[in-house]
């Protein structure tokens, strides 16, 4: 069973055992506007629960991505170089950003669930 | 149709108006070419656009002609500070003595400029209140990286080089974290208030062992001040770490306040900004910083010396306090020319002048403030200091976002506004009249953006139209940033 978490700086994170997909929501993608280059971590690298780890730069500003979870880059969305559009017509499949091996499921409790989410962007 | 508006041209590149039929010149047939060349002969085409003289001058008009510039109108970039540039000041920087001058002649020979060195750097420290100036830094820029080099010299100085995090607004320039992670700096982002400033709980939080430093734009680019200044460079100085100063909205304060009663350790200051010299293409820029006592002794060299009225470089570190200095930042001695306009700036104005500057870049910003709240939408109560920042509330439901809106103002003669910064309020716009707008000319610009948010509701269409008066309309900056065409592609000229 897979499960979605978000956090208030509009990431999500499917968490599939003890993996977990990354990537922004629909609402940050359509708050940036055309994205025109995305940074991605290397494989390989830690990074701890709201560290920066990405940054996503689009036609009106460079955003930093922040990660949900704490643990180890195990696979990046390489296709995002060539193609950051991706993120802007799919940001909650294809869109992904990077897939980490979680150390901590606790810390998924510091997150959002889809109901809290949309309240905080008002849908 | 063609894409002329009225009697601005759709000006092409010189390789397409051309071609190799035309020329410009009649030159005799050289002798011996190929014999003079030897393997460098060629007689093949070389690919370059044959023109005549007249259409030569009539594409470089056509393109000057292009340049918007405060000395064809308002210029209402927030943050920017586009005042205007008086010609005292040009005259003054034309006299033979400053403009024939090279860094490398004799010093017996440049007194004259040294004295000039001598006299803006303690202008600069007296209006600042600190206790050292460089003058080398071409540009604000590279005054940030100069100011927190003089830091990171200090914190070497103190075998303190595990101080790595510099603490950064989420306001700020981009500069700002750009220069501290250039110097090998950990950026950590402090957050803003609801009123704007920095949050200071949030502040405190991040301070730890390894904090080296903050950097802090006062005024922020909110157009605010911050208020918590003291209380932010008492605890940095008591946590053992530096208060650096993004001066690049100083133009708001001087003569109000004296950035080292702040407790400020460094700071850079725009002579383009604050003291009028020409701004960008217009430029060079120039950047000098003041440095408390703290940082005196790390600050780069050269210093101009002035020894009863005799000028010298220093170049030698011994015995003149600059044992710790961290060298020189630039081969030479910085922008003569700006120190030359600059200084026509602070004479000319007085120091009286010098603060009315300021209060009356206030005055103007709280002017339009006043007189736009009812149409757009302040993203901060109150008053604001020299410049004013709207969020795109005011946009809501109408289907324009705030890049319309700015291309509308420039169907009605005006250049937009900065939009999208700073970024932490949604569809920023933000607007720096200055104190060189007289009250007529500010009166046109409100009753213009108030006709356009008038019309807002009418005719939501118009804006994502515009602008429809200009050669060249929308520019597809997304395209432009994904895939750039960064030089002319040569599709061979035919002889026609």
């Amino acid at each position: 069973m897979t499960d979605i978490y978000y956090t208030k700086d509009h990431e999500w994170i499917k968490v599939d055992g003890g993996e977990g997909l990354v990537g922004i929501t629909s609402y940050a993608s359509e708050q940036l506007g055309d994205i025109v280059f995305v940074e991605l971590p290397q494989k390989g690298i830690s990074f701890d629960q709201g560290k920066d780890v990405a940054v996503i730069e689009s036609v009106k500003a460079a955003s930093e991505i922040y990660s949900p979870a704490s643990g180890e880059i195990i696979e990046t969305n390489s296709s995002l170089e060539e193609n950051p559009e991706i993120i802007n017509d799919d940001p909650l499949v294809a869109g992904w950003l990077y897939k980490i091996k979680i150390i901590n499921k606790e810390e998924l409790k510091n997150l959002m669930n889809e109901e809290e989410y949309n309240k905080l962007i008002g849908v | 149709m063609n894409s002329n508006r009225g009697l601005d041209h759709d000006e092409k590149l010189l390789f397409e108006v051309g071609d190799v039929n035309r020329t410009g010149v009649d030159l005799s047939e050289p002798e011996n070419l190929s014999q003079m060349l030897g393997d460098s002969f060629s007689d093949s085409e070389i690919g370059l656009a044959g023109l005549s003289e007249p259409e030569t001058v009539r594409h470089y008009v056509r393109l000057s002609r292009k340049n918007y510039s405060i000395d064809a109108g308002l210029y209402p970039l927030g943050s920017c500070t586009m005042k205007h540039n008086p010609r005292l000041n040009e005259k003054m920087a034309r006299l033979e003595g400053f403009s024939e001058i090279h860094p490398l002649q004799p010093i017996s020979t440049c007194q004259g400029a040294l004295e000039l060195i001598d006299l803006i750097s303690s202008w600069l420290k007296e209006l600042t209140g600190m206790a050292a100036v460089t003058m080398t830094p071409k540009a604000g820029a590279q005054g940030e990286l100069c100011g927190m080099m003089a830091i990171k010299q200090a914190l070497l100085n103190k075998n303190e080089s595990h101080r790595k995090i510099v603490l950064v607004p989420d306001s700020a320039h981009g500069t700002n974290p750009a220069t501290a992670a250039f110097l090998g700096f950990e950026v950590k982002t402090i957050k803003s208030n609801r009123e704007g400033l920095i949050d200071f709980d949030d502040f405190k939080k991040n301070i730890d062992k390894n904090f080296a430093g903050v950097m802090i734009t006062n005024p922020n680019t909110c157009g605010l001040f911050e208020t918590d200044i003291v209380k932010i460079s008492e605890l940095t100085h008591k946590s053992g770490g530096y208060l650096y100063c993004d001066g690049a909205n100083f133009n708001a304060v001087v003569g109000k306040l004296k950035p080292g009663d702040l407790g400020i350790d460094a700071m850079h200051i725009n002579l383009h900004k604050t003291f009028s010299t020409p701004h960008g293409g217009g430029g060079p820029g120039s950047g000098p910083v003041v440095f408390s006592e703290r940082l005196e002794k790390f600050c780069p060299t050269p210093l101009v010396e002035n020894d009863k009225g005799e000028y010298d470089l220093i170049e030698s570190l011994d015995g003149k306090g600059l044992s710790n200095s961290f060298g020189r930042l630039n081969v030479f001695h910085g922008q003569m020319g700006m120190f030359v306009r600059a200084m026509s700036y602070m004479l000319s104005h007085g120091a009286d002048g010098l603060r009315q500057v300021s209060e009356d870049a206030v005055l103007n910003a709280n002017y339009l403030r006043a007189s736009l709240n009812d149409r757009l939408t302040p993203a901060f109560e109150g008053y604001c200091m020299h410049e004013i920042l709207f969020s795109d509330d005011f946009l809501k439901d109408t289907g324009v976002e705030t890049l319309d809106f700015a291309k509308a103002m420039i169907d009605e003669g005006y250049h937009p506004m900065t939009i999208y910064f700073p970024l932490v309020i949604h569809g920023a716009l933000l607007v720096e009249p200055t104190e060189t707008e007289s009250k007529q000319s500010l009166d046109h610009f409100i009753s213009t953006l108030r006709d356009l948010v008038d019309r807002l509701k009418e005719d939501s269409d118009s804006f994502k139209a515009a602008p429809v008066f200009t050669p060249i309309r929308r520019l597809d900056e997304t395209q432009a940033a994904r895939k750039p065409i960064l030089r002319w592609k040569e599709e061979p000229l035919i002889a026609v």
